[in-house]
């Protein structure tokens, strides 16, 4: 029952607030450091823009945006960073996700450990985005019919 | 300067408050879908507008306060578009709008 919408104010606003709203979750996603937030939030806030225009402009005129073939293999190579570091790190001689193991060149302790955070966390947002369109493009079978 | 800040923080909050109380009475008298969708919004639109503004006086002006302007001003981009979706969908739908002729007959 989601087609695209008929009315114009309905189609404009999403489409003017879905990239405020992906700003402010890649904002959430680098601020997790130093506050509120971190790579789950920012993926679900990155995930709330796309599903915006999901619902406004209906789900074949979205796909421009993200595609709904892509979602679940980019779900998975996020899952696959987050767990990758984790055992490189076990690899390079220390515990699972113990970052100061990483074997990243000209790169030592406090700033390592930030950037193997960081880049954590990119996974996690990567996954948890994805996976959540995935989740909403699986349950109305978009993926599947490749119509509504 | 303290005092004028805080009785414009004050007055904000009490009118904001003020239009909290008449979207919520709205909301659980008005008729049919319609009147209580515009009840609703004017609840979300003018009452926390006026809520955030005025707790943007009590903090000064700071980072927060900015971050506080911008919610303000994306409640009201997105109130009256919620609005506007929920009420036309109500309308595709079928349901009547009411009117005292109807109600009589």
């Amino acid at each position: 029952m989601i087609t695209q919408t008929q009315s114009p104010i309905i189609e404009i606003a999403a489409r003017g607030l879905a990239p405020f709203i992906q700003l402010l979750g890649i904002y959430v996603f680098f601020h997790g450091h130093y506050g509120p937030g971190g790579g789950f939030q920012g993926g679900v806030l990155l995930a709330a823009g796309v599903l915006l225009l999901r619902m406004s402009m209906g789900s074949v005129h979205s796909q421009a945006h993200v595609s709904s073939k892509k979602t679940v293999a980019l779900c998975a190579l996020g899952a696959f960073i987050f767990a990758a570091t984790g055992i490189i790190a076990i690899l390079g001689g220390g515990e699972f996700m113990d970052y100061h193991y990483l074997p990243v060149p000209f790169l030592e302790g406090p700033d390592l450990r930030y950037y193997g955070i960081l880049f954590v966390e990119l996974g996690i947002t990567m996954a948890v985005m994805t996976g959540l369109v995935a989740i909403y493009d699986d349950v109305l079978g978009i993926g599947h019919a490749g119509t509504n | 300067m303290q005092f004028i800040t805080n009785f414009l923080g004050v007055l904000l909050v009490l009118g904001g408050a003020l239009f909290m109380l008449a979207g919520s009475i709205g909301l659980v008298r008005f008729p049919d879908v319609y009147c209580r969708a515009h009840a609703a919004t004017k609840v979300d639109t003018l009452g926390i507008m006026l809520f955030v503004l005025g707790l943007v006086f009590f903090v000064g002006f700071s980072l927060t306060s900015l971050k506080m302007i911008l919610v303000a001003a994306f409640v009201a981009l997105t109130a009256p578009v919620a609005a506007h979706a929920l009420s036309r969908r109500a309308l595709i739908h079928g349901v009547k709008p009411w009117s005292k002729k109807q109600k009589e007959g």
